[in-house]
Protein backbone atom coordinates (compact mmCIF):
# COMPACT_ATOMS: atom_id res chain seq x y z
CA UNK A 1 0.00 0.00 0.00
CA UNK A 2 1.68 3.85 -0.77
CA UNK A 3 1.74 4.97 2.60
CA UNK A 4 1.69 8.74 1.11
CA UNK A 5 -1.89 8.15 -1.06
CA UNK A 6 -3.47 6.74 2.20
CA UNK A 7 -3.09 9.92 3.74
CA UNK A 8 -3.98 12.32 1.21
CA UNK A 9 -7.25 10.08 1.03
CA UNK A 10 -7.31 10.94 5.35
CA UNK A 11 -6.85 14.33 4.14
CA UNK A 12 -9.55 14.43 2.01
CA UNK A 13 -11.78 12.86 3.98
CA UNK A 14 -11.24 15.37 6.90
CA UNK A 15 -11.99 18.12 4.45
CA UNK A 16 -15.27 16.21 3.52
CA UNK A 17 -15.86 16.17 7.07
CA UNK A 18 -14.87 20.04 8.02
CA UNK A 19 -17.05 20.70 4.75
CA UNK A 20 -19.91 19.37 6.00
CA UNK A 21 -19.19 20.67 9.83
CA UNK A 22 -19.12 23.94 8.18
CA UNK A 23 -22.95 23.60 6.81
CA UNK A 24 -23.99 22.38 10.13
CA UNK A 25 -22.57 25.17 11.19
CA UNK A 26 -24.44 27.06 8.56
CA UNK A 27 -27.51 25.77 9.82
CA UNK A 28 -27.03 27.27 13.06
CA UNK A 29 -27.47 30.70 11.42
CA UNK A 30 -31.28 29.69 10.57
CA UNK A 31 -33.92 31.86 12.46
CA UNK A 32 -37.60 31.09 12.14
CA UNK A 33 -41.05 31.87 13.49
CA UNK A 34 -43.67 29.74 12.82
CA UNK A 35 -46.29 32.39 14.25
CA UNK A 36 -45.60 35.47 12.77
CA UNK A 37 -48.24 38.04 11.89
CA UNK A 38 -49.06 39.65 8.91
CA UNK A 39 -52.08 42.20 8.74
CA UNK A 40 -53.45 44.45 6.09
CA UNK A 41 -55.53 47.52 6.29
CA UNK A 42 -57.94 49.23 3.80
CA UNK A 43 -59.09 52.60 4.31
CA UNK A 44 -61.85 53.06 1.72
CA UNK A 45 -64.36 55.80 2.21
CA UNK A 46 -67.38 53.25 2.77
CA UNK A 47 -65.89 51.34 5.32
CA UNK A 48 -62.51 50.37 6.71
CA UNK A 49 -61.18 46.65 6.10
CA UNK A 50 -58.83 44.86 8.90
CA UNK A 51 -57.53 41.15 8.44
CA UNK A 52 -54.60 39.31 10.60
CA UNK A 53 -53.05 36.19 9.78
CA UNK A 54 -50.99 34.87 12.87
CA UNK A 55 -49.76 32.08 11.75
CA UNK A 56 -47.30 33.24 8.90
CA UNK A 57 -44.02 31.46 8.70
CA UNK A 58 -40.92 33.12 8.29
CA UNK A 59 -37.15 32.08 8.23
CA UNK A 60 -34.30 34.34 8.22
CA UNK A 61 -30.55 33.14 7.30
CA UNK A 62 -28.17 35.99 9.24
CA UNK A 63 -25.07 34.33 7.53
CA UNK A 64 -26.34 34.48 4.05
CA UNK A 65 -29.06 37.67 4.82
CA UNK A 66 -31.68 35.45 2.81
CA UNK A 67 -35.18 35.97 4.02
CA UNK A 68 -38.35 34.13 3.23
CA UNK A 69 -41.84 33.82 4.60
CA UNK A 70 -45.19 32.07 3.51
CA UNK A 71 -48.94 32.42 4.42
CA UNK A 72 -52.06 30.30 3.72
CA UNK A 73 -54.30 33.14 2.47
CA UNK A 74 -57.53 31.26 4.25
CA UNK A 75 -55.94 32.01 7.83
CA UNK A 76 -56.74 35.39 7.29
CA UNK A 77 -59.18 36.48 10.10
CA UNK A 78 -61.87 39.53 9.77
CA UNK A 79 -64.12 41.06 11.64
CA UNK A 80 -67.06 39.95 9.59
CA UNK A 81 -67.36 36.60 8.17
CA UNK A 82 -69.04 37.37 4.98
CA UNK A 83 -65.76 39.89 4.27
CA UNK A 84 -63.51 36.90 4.61
CA UNK A 85 -65.94 34.98 2.51
CA UNK A 86 -65.52 37.15 -0.31
CA UNK A 87 -61.99 37.82 0.26
CA UNK A 88 -61.20 33.97 -0.61
CA UNK A 89 -63.65 33.34 -3.17
CA UNK A 90 -63.91 36.74 -4.95
CA UNK A 91 -60.55 38.65 -4.80
CA UNK A 92 -57.42 36.36 -3.73
CA UNK A 93 -59.53 33.33 -4.95
CA UNK A 94 -57.83 31.34 -2.42
CA UNK A 95 -59.04 27.78 -4.21
CA UNK A 96 -56.36 28.45 -7.46
CA UNK A 97 -53.69 30.22 -5.05
CA UNK A 98 -53.73 29.14 -1.32
CA UNK A 99 -50.49 30.80 -0.46
CA UNK A 100 -48.64 34.17 -0.48
CA UNK A 101 -45.11 34.22 -0.09
CA UNK A 102 -42.25 36.74 -0.44
CA UNK A 103 -38.51 35.61 -0.89
CA UNK A 104 -35.60 38.07 -0.51
CA UNK A 105 -32.07 39.12 0.62
CA UNK A 106 -30.82 41.70 3.29
CA UNK A 107 -28.98 44.21 1.61
CA UNK A 108 -27.20 46.19 4.57
CA UNK A 109 -26.37 42.57 6.48
CA UNK A 110 -22.93 44.10 6.66
CA UNK A 111 -24.02 47.00 9.41
CA UNK A 112 -26.16 44.32 11.71
CA UNK A 113 -24.04 42.21 14.20
CA UNK A 114 -26.80 39.59 14.61
CA UNK A 115 -24.92 38.48 17.54
CA UNK A 116 -25.07 41.36 19.47
CA UNK A 117 -28.07 43.02 21.55
CA UNK A 118 -29.35 46.36 19.57
CA UNK A 119 -31.49 48.08 17.42
CA UNK A 120 -31.06 47.81 13.76
CA UNK A 121 -32.85 48.63 10.52
CA UNK A 122 -33.24 45.75 8.03
CA UNK A 123 -33.45 46.74 4.20
CA UNK A 124 -35.10 43.93 2.32
CA UNK A 125 -35.58 43.65 -1.28
CA UNK A 126 -36.91 40.56 -2.92
CA UNK A 127 -39.80 39.42 -4.69
CA UNK A 128 -43.16 39.01 -3.26
CA UNK A 129 -46.06 36.63 -4.51
CA UNK A 130 -49.68 37.14 -4.36
CA UNK A 131 -52.56 35.90 -6.72
CA UNK A 132 -50.04 34.45 -8.65
CA UNK A 133 -48.26 37.77 -9.59
CA UNK A 134 -45.14 38.27 -8.50
CA UNK A 135 -43.83 41.72 -8.26
CA UNK A 136 -40.24 43.31 -6.52
CA UNK A 137 -40.47 44.63 -3.30
CA UNK A 138 -37.96 46.72 -0.99
CA UNK A 139 -38.80 47.21 2.71
CA UNK A 140 -37.40 48.27 5.57
CA UNK A 141 -37.96 46.30 8.77
CA UNK A 142 -37.05 47.60 12.21
CA UNK A 143 -35.20 44.98 13.73
CA UNK A 144 -34.66 43.81 17.39
CA UNK A 145 -31.92 41.76 18.88
CA UNK A 146 -31.92 40.57 22.15
CA UNK A 147 -31.06 37.73 24.28
CA UNK A 148 -30.79 35.24 21.09
CA UNK A 149 -34.27 36.38 19.32
CA UNK A 150 -34.86 38.39 16.32
CA UNK A 151 -38.03 40.79 16.16
CA UNK A 152 -38.55 42.31 13.11
CA UNK A 153 -41.24 44.85 11.89
CA UNK A 154 -42.52 46.10 8.79
CA UNK A 155 -44.99 48.34 7.21
CA UNK A 156 -45.27 48.62 3.70
CA UNK A 157 -47.85 49.64 1.23
CA UNK A 158 -49.43 46.91 -1.61
CA UNK A 159 -51.77 48.26 -4.58
CA UNK A 160 -54.38 45.77 -5.18
CA UNK A 161 -54.43 46.61 -9.06
CA UNK A 162 -50.44 45.53 -9.30
CA UNK A 163 -51.29 41.83 -8.24
CA UNK A 164 -54.58 41.47 -10.62
CA UNK A 165 -56.72 41.30 -8.07
CA UNK A 166 -59.90 43.08 -9.93
CA UNK A 167 -62.50 44.81 -7.61
CA UNK A 168 -66.14 45.30 -9.34
CA UNK A 169 -67.27 48.98 -9.75
CA UNK A 170 -69.73 48.35 -7.26
CA UNK A 171 -67.98 48.19 -4.03
CA UNK A 172 -65.23 50.84 -5.14
CA UNK A 173 -65.81 52.96 -2.19
CA UNK A 174 -65.56 49.72 0.07
CA UNK A 175 -62.29 48.47 -0.69
CA UNK A 176 -58.78 50.98 -0.82
CA UNK A 177 -56.54 50.73 -4.12
CA UNK A 178 -53.27 50.52 -1.61
CA UNK A 179 -53.67 48.61 1.30
CA UNK A 180 -50.88 48.71 3.69
CA UNK A 181 -49.58 45.74 4.84
CA UNK A 182 -47.66 45.19 8.37
CA UNK A 183 -45.48 42.14 9.09
CA UNK A 184 -43.97 41.67 12.74
CA UNK A 185 -42.09 38.28 13.45
CA UNK A 186 -40.18 37.04 16.25
CA UNK A 187 -37.60 34.80 14.95
CA UNK A 188 -36.25 31.83 17.52
CA UNK A 189 -32.83 29.90 16.82
CA UNK A 190 -33.84 26.73 14.83
CA UNK A 191 -32.87 23.99 15.85
CA UNK A 192 -30.60 22.11 12.82
CA UNK B 1 -6.75 11.63 -6.26
CA UNK B 2 -8.56 13.66 -8.48
CA UNK B 3 -11.80 11.69 -7.77
CA UNK B 4 -11.60 12.74 -4.83
CA UNK B 5 -11.42 16.52 -5.61
CA UNK B 6 -14.16 16.18 -7.50
CA UNK B 7 -16.42 14.12 -5.30
CA UNK B 8 -15.78 16.83 -2.85
CA UNK B 9 -16.70 19.57 -4.66
CA UNK B 10 -19.49 18.25 -5.82
CA UNK B 11 -20.42 17.25 -2.47
CA UNK B 12 -19.55 20.91 -1.44
CA UNK B 13 -21.63 22.81 -4.20
CA UNK B 14 -24.66 20.80 -3.92
CA UNK B 15 -24.63 21.56 -0.31
CA UNK B 16 -24.52 25.25 -1.35
CA UNK B 17 -27.41 24.44 -3.92
CA UNK B 18 -29.42 23.14 -1.27
CA UNK B 19 -28.64 25.92 1.10
CA UNK B 20 -30.50 28.50 -1.22
CA UNK B 21 -33.29 26.56 -1.88
CA UNK B 22 -33.79 25.29 1.30
CA UNK B 23 -35.16 27.89 2.86
CA UNK B 24 -38.11 28.33 0.44
CA UNK B 25 -38.75 24.73 0.94
CA UNK B 26 -38.77 24.55 4.63
CA UNK B 27 -41.37 27.57 4.82
CA UNK B 28 -43.56 25.94 2.13
CA UNK B 29 -43.79 23.22 4.48
CA UNK B 30 -44.42 24.92 7.52
CA UNK B 31 -47.68 26.60 5.62
CA UNK B 32 -49.05 23.21 4.44
CA UNK B 33 -52.48 23.56 4.94
CA UNK B 34 -53.92 20.47 7.62
CA UNK B 35 -57.57 20.73 5.80
CA UNK B 36 -59.44 22.70 3.28
CA UNK B 37 -62.97 22.80 4.32
CA UNK B 38 -65.35 23.47 1.07
CA UNK B 39 -66.55 26.95 1.18
CA UNK B 40 -69.31 28.60 -0.36
CA UNK B 41 -70.80 25.58 -2.23
CA UNK B 42 -73.81 28.11 -2.77
CA UNK B 43 -73.91 31.66 -2.43
CA UNK B 44 -77.27 31.51 -0.02
CA UNK B 45 -78.60 30.00 2.32
CA UNK B 46 -81.82 29.37 0.20
CA UNK B 47 -81.17 27.34 -3.72
CA UNK B 48 -84.43 29.24 -4.91
CA UNK B 49 -87.27 28.26 -2.52
CA UNK B 50 -85.61 24.97 -0.70
CA UNK B 51 -82.75 25.57 2.16
CA UNK B 52 -79.19 24.90 0.17
CA UNK B 53 -76.24 23.33 2.64
CA UNK B 54 -74.60 26.82 3.06
CA UNK B 55 -75.12 27.98 6.91
CA UNK B 56 -74.49 31.40 8.33
CA UNK B 57 -71.06 31.76 10.66
CA UNK B 58 -71.49 32.50 14.26
CA UNK B 59 -73.08 35.90 15.12
CA UNK B 60 -74.20 36.58 11.31
CA UNK B 61 -77.68 37.31 10.94
CA UNK B 62 -79.16 36.72 7.76
CA UNK B 63 -82.55 39.16 6.58
CA UNK B 64 -84.22 37.66 3.88
CA UNK B 65 -86.92 39.34 1.89
CA UNK B 66 -88.64 36.97 -0.37
CA UNK B 67 -91.16 37.91 -2.59
CA UNK B 68 -93.06 35.57 -5.38
CA UNK B 69 -95.91 37.61 -7.81
CA UNK B 70 -98.94 36.22 -9.32
CA UNK B 71 -98.81 33.46 -12.48
CA UNK B 72 -97.02 34.38 -15.51
CA UNK B 73 -100.09 33.43 -17.64
CA UNK B 74 -102.52 34.92 -15.77
CA UNK B 75 -102.83 38.05 -18.54
CA UNK B 76 -102.18 41.85 -19.39
CA UNK B 77 -104.85 42.64 -16.87
CA UNK B 78 -102.76 41.64 -13.64
CA UNK B 79 -100.25 42.55 -15.33
CA UNK B 80 -99.13 38.84 -16.04
CA UNK B 81 -98.85 38.33 -12.37
CA UNK B 82 -96.95 41.61 -11.04
CA UNK B 83 -100.48 42.59 -9.63
CA UNK B 84 -100.47 39.86 -6.96
CA UNK B 85 -97.68 38.91 -4.71
CA UNK B 86 -96.94 37.01 -1.59
CA UNK B 87 -94.19 37.45 0.77
CA UNK B 88 -92.09 35.83 3.19
CA UNK B 89 -90.16 37.82 5.98
CA UNK B 90 -87.68 36.11 8.02
CA UNK B 91 -84.26 35.82 9.47
CA UNK B 92 -81.38 32.96 9.64
CA UNK B 93 -79.00 33.67 12.74
CA UNK B 94 -75.25 32.20 13.01
CA UNK B 95 -75.47 30.32 16.82
CA UNK B 96 -72.39 28.72 15.85
CA UNK B 97 -70.65 28.29 12.55
CA UNK B 98 -72.67 24.51 12.13
CA UNK B 99 -75.91 25.39 14.04
CA UNK B 100 -78.38 28.07 12.84
CA UNK B 101 -82.10 28.76 13.61
CA UNK B 102 -84.50 30.94 11.54
CA UNK B 103 -88.12 32.15 11.90
CA UNK B 104 -90.53 33.75 9.14
CA UNK B 105 -93.69 34.41 8.19
CA UNK B 106 -95.69 33.91 5.19
CA UNK B 107 -98.73 36.13 3.69
CA UNK B 108 -99.12 32.58 2.16
CA UNK B 109 -101.78 31.09 4.69
CA UNK B 110 -100.49 33.89 6.82
CA UNK B 111 -97.97 31.03 8.63
CA UNK B 112 -95.64 31.41 10.82
CA UNK B 113 -92.70 29.55 10.65
CA UNK B 114 -89.47 28.56 12.40
CA UNK B 115 -86.26 25.55 11.50
CA UNK B 116 -83.23 24.63 13.18
CA UNK B 117 -80.60 23.80 10.76
CA UNK B 118 -77.35 21.39 11.68
CA UNK B 119 -74.39 21.53 9.70
CA UNK B 120 -73.18 17.30 10.48
CA UNK B 121 -70.37 17.19 8.02
CA UNK B 122 -68.16 19.71 6.34
CA UNK B 123 -66.89 18.59 2.98
CA UNK B 124 -62.99 18.70 2.82
CA UNK B 125 -59.83 17.05 1.62
CA UNK B 126 -56.11 17.88 2.00
CA UNK B 127 -54.16 16.62 5.48
CA UNK B 128 -55.21 12.92 5.21
CA UNK B 129 -58.78 13.89 5.13
CA UNK B 130 -60.81 13.34 2.26
CA UNK B 131 -64.74 13.97 3.03
CA UNK B 132 -66.60 13.82 -0.46
CA UNK B 133 -70.03 15.93 0.59
CA UNK B 134 -71.50 18.00 3.35
CA UNK B 135 -74.79 16.86 5.32
CA UNK B 136 -76.98 19.37 6.82
CA UNK B 137 -79.98 18.21 8.87
CA UNK B 138 -83.15 20.57 8.76
CA UNK B 139 -86.54 20.53 11.08
CA UNK B 140 -88.93 22.95 10.47
CA UNK B 141 -92.42 23.61 11.35
CA UNK B 142 -95.07 26.25 10.15
CA UNK B 143 -98.31 27.32 11.85
CA UNK B 144 -101.14 28.37 9.91
CA UNK B 145 -103.05 31.43 11.22
CA UNK B 146 -105.39 31.54 8.68
CA UNK B 147 -108.69 32.42 10.07
CA UNK B 148 -111.53 29.81 9.62
CA UNK B 149 -114.26 30.82 6.65
CA UNK B 150 -116.89 29.25 8.46
CA UNK B 151 -116.94 31.61 12.12
CA UNK B 152 -117.00 28.80 14.94
CA UNK B 153 -115.58 25.78 13.20
CA UNK B 154 -111.70 27.27 14.46
CA UNK B 155 -109.55 24.09 13.71
CA UNK B 156 -107.02 23.18 16.14
CA UNK B 157 -103.99 24.48 17.14
CA UNK B 158 -102.47 21.10 16.40
CA UNK B 159 -104.25 20.70 13.23
CA UNK B 160 -102.36 23.74 12.14
CA UNK B 161 -99.16 22.55 12.34
CA UNK B 162 -96.95 20.85 9.67
CA UNK B 163 -93.37 19.57 10.04
CA UNK B 164 -90.67 18.94 7.85
CA UNK B 165 -87.66 16.66 7.97
CA UNK B 166 -85.18 17.37 5.64
CA UNK B 167 -81.35 16.02 5.05
CA UNK B 168 -79.23 17.81 2.64
CA UNK B 169 -76.65 16.31 0.91
CA UNK B 170 -74.26 18.61 -1.09
CA UNK B 171 -71.09 18.20 -2.97
CA UNK B 172 -68.91 21.22 -4.53
CA UNK B 173 -67.24 19.19 -7.57
CA UNK B 174 -65.62 22.53 -8.68
CA UNK B 175 -65.64 26.32 -8.25
CA UNK B 176 -68.03 26.41 -10.40
CA UNK B 177 -70.45 23.52 -10.15
CA UNK B 178 -72.22 22.11 -6.86
CA UNK B 179 -74.97 20.07 -6.41
CA UNK B 180 -77.23 18.92 -3.88
CA UNK B 181 -79.81 16.45 -2.82
CA UNK B 182 -82.70 16.61 -0.04
CA UNK B 183 -84.63 13.72 0.95
CA UNK B 184 -87.82 15.42 2.17
CA UNK B 185 -90.44 14.35 4.75
CA UNK B 186 -93.10 16.39 5.40
CA UNK B 187 -96.01 15.89 8.17
CA UNK B 188 -99.08 17.50 8.31
CA UNK B 189 -101.09 17.30 11.28
CA UNK B 190 -104.57 17.97 9.36
CA UNK B 191 -105.01 17.41 5.46
CA UNK B 192 -107.07 19.46 3.68
CA UNK B 193 -108.81 16.94 1.61
CA UNK B 194 -109.07 13.07 2.57
CA UNK B 195 -107.59 11.47 0.08
CA UNK B 196 -104.28 13.49 0.84
CA UNK B 197 -101.80 11.95 2.80
CA UNK B 198 -100.59 13.08 5.88
CA UNK B 199 -96.69 12.33 4.76
CA UNK B 200 -95.43 13.44 2.07
CA UNK B 201 -92.12 12.17 0.83
CA UNK B 202 -90.01 13.62 -1.35
CA UNK B 203 -86.64 14.00 -3.13
CA UNK B 204 -85.37 17.51 -3.55
CA UNK B 205 -82.33 18.14 -6.09
CA UNK B 206 -80.58 21.24 -7.13
CA UNK B 207 -77.35 22.81 -8.26
CA UNK B 208 -75.83 25.66 -9.19
CA UNK B 209 -73.44 26.76 -12.07
CA UNK B 210 -71.46 30.55 -11.53
CA UNK B 211 -71.38 32.18 -14.74
CA UNK B 212 -69.06 34.56 -13.45
CA UNK B 213 -67.58 35.46 -9.87
CA UNK B 214 -70.76 37.12 -8.92
CA UNK B 215 -73.49 35.88 -10.76
CA UNK B 216 -75.06 31.67 -10.86
CA UNK B 217 -77.66 29.96 -12.38
CA UNK B 218 -79.51 28.31 -9.74
CA UNK B 219 -82.67 25.68 -10.21
CA UNK B 220 -83.88 22.62 -8.35
CA UNK B 221 -86.84 19.97 -8.43
CA UNK B 222 -88.57 18.26 -5.80
CA UNK B 223 -90.20 15.15 -6.24
CA UNK B 224 -93.34 13.50 -4.55
CA UNK B 225 -93.32 9.91 -4.22
CA UNK B 226 -96.58 9.42 -2.57
CA UNK B 227 -98.86 11.84 -4.65
CA UNK B 228 -102.27 10.38 -4.99
CA UNK B 229 -103.71 9.86 -7.97
CA UNK B 230 -105.55 12.80 -9.18
CA UNK B 231 -104.06 15.21 -6.91
CA UNK B 232 -104.17 19.08 -7.93
CA UNK B 233 -100.54 19.35 -6.65
CA UNK B 234 -97.48 19.11 -8.90
CA UNK B 235 -93.73 18.76 -8.29
CA UNK B 236 -91.93 22.12 -7.10
CA UNK B 237 -89.81 23.35 -10.06
CA UNK B 238 -87.46 26.95 -10.05
CA UNK B 239 -84.53 27.86 -11.74
CA UNK B 240 -83.33 31.26 -11.42
CA UNK B 241 -80.08 33.29 -11.00
CA UNK B 242 -77.76 34.32 -8.00
CA UNK B 243 -76.57 38.29 -7.75
CA UNK B 244 -73.65 38.56 -5.45
CA UNK B 245 -72.97 42.26 -4.41
CA UNK B 246 -71.33 43.27 -1.45
CA UNK B 247 -73.01 42.28 1.50
CA UNK B 248 -76.09 41.51 -0.28
CA UNK B 249 -77.26 38.33 -2.49
CA UNK B 250 -80.34 38.75 -4.84
CA UNK B 251 -81.89 35.84 -5.98
CA UNK B 252 -84.02 36.32 -8.92
CA UNK B 253 -86.01 32.96 -10.01
CA UNK B 254 -89.06 31.68 -12.12
CA UNK B 255 -91.39 28.82 -10.26
CA UNK B 256 -94.38 27.11 -10.00
CA UNK B 257 -94.84 27.62 -6.70
CA UNK B 258 -96.10 30.42 -4.16
CA UNK B 259 -94.78 29.77 -1.09
CA UNK B 260 -91.24 29.82 -0.07
CA UNK B 261 -91.32 27.25 3.18
CA UNK B 262 -90.58 23.73 2.51
CA UNK B 263 -94.30 21.67 3.74
CA UNK B 264 -96.38 24.05 1.51
CA UNK B 265 -93.99 23.83 -1.93
CA UNK B 266 -92.41 20.55 -1.63
CA UNK B 267 -96.45 19.43 -0.90
CA UNK B 268 -98.82 22.30 -1.68
CA UNK B 269 -97.27 23.41 -5.20
CA UNK B 270 -100.17 23.89 -7.77
CA UNK B 271 -99.19 25.57 -10.29
CA UNK B 272 -97.91 23.32 -13.52
CA UNK B 273 -94.72 25.18 -14.92
CA UNK B 274 -94.89 23.83 -18.30
CA UNK B 275 -98.68 25.24 -18.49
CA UNK B 276 -97.40 28.95 -17.84
CA UNK B 277 -98.20 28.87 -14.08
CA UNK B 278 -95.00 30.30 -13.62
CA UNK B 279 -94.41 32.61 -10.90
CA UNK B 280 -91.48 35.12 -11.15
CA UNK B 281 -89.80 36.32 -7.50
CA UNK B 282 -86.93 37.48 -5.92
CA UNK B 283 -85.29 36.69 -2.73
CA UNK B 284 -83.37 39.46 -1.10
CA UNK B 285 -80.54 38.50 1.08
CA UNK B 286 -78.83 40.84 3.88
CA UNK B 287 -76.25 39.77 6.49
CA UNK B 288 -75.55 41.44 9.16
CA UNK B 289 -72.61 40.66 11.69
CA UNK B 290 -73.93 41.15 15.13
CA UNK B 291 -71.38 39.11 17.18
CA UNK B 292 -67.69 38.76 16.10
Amino acid sequence: MDFKKHSSMKIFFIGLLLAGLATSVSGQSKYIDRQGKATFFSSAPMEDIKAQNDQAVSIIDTESGEVVASMLMRSFNFRKALMEEHFNENYVESHKYPKASFKGKVTNIGEVDFSKDGKYTLVVSGEITLHGITRPLTLKANAVIRNGAIQAHAVFPLTVKDFEIEVPRLVINNIAEVVEVTVSFNYQKMNP
Amino acid sequence: MRSYITIVLLISSFFRVSGQEDLMDLVEKETEAESNYAEQTFKGTRLVNGHSIETRKKGVLDVIIGHRFGRLNSGGYELFGLDDSQARLGVDYGITDRLNAGVGRSSFEKTFDGFLKYKIVRQQNGGGRNVPLSVVALTSVALNTLKSTTPGNEPSFNSRLTYTYQAILARKFSPSFSFQLSPSWVHRNAVPQSQDPNDVYALGAGGRLKLSKRLSLNAEYYYQFNRPDGSLTQNSFAVGFDVETGGHVFQLHFTNSRAMIEKAFIAETTGDFFDGDIHFGFNISRTFQLHE
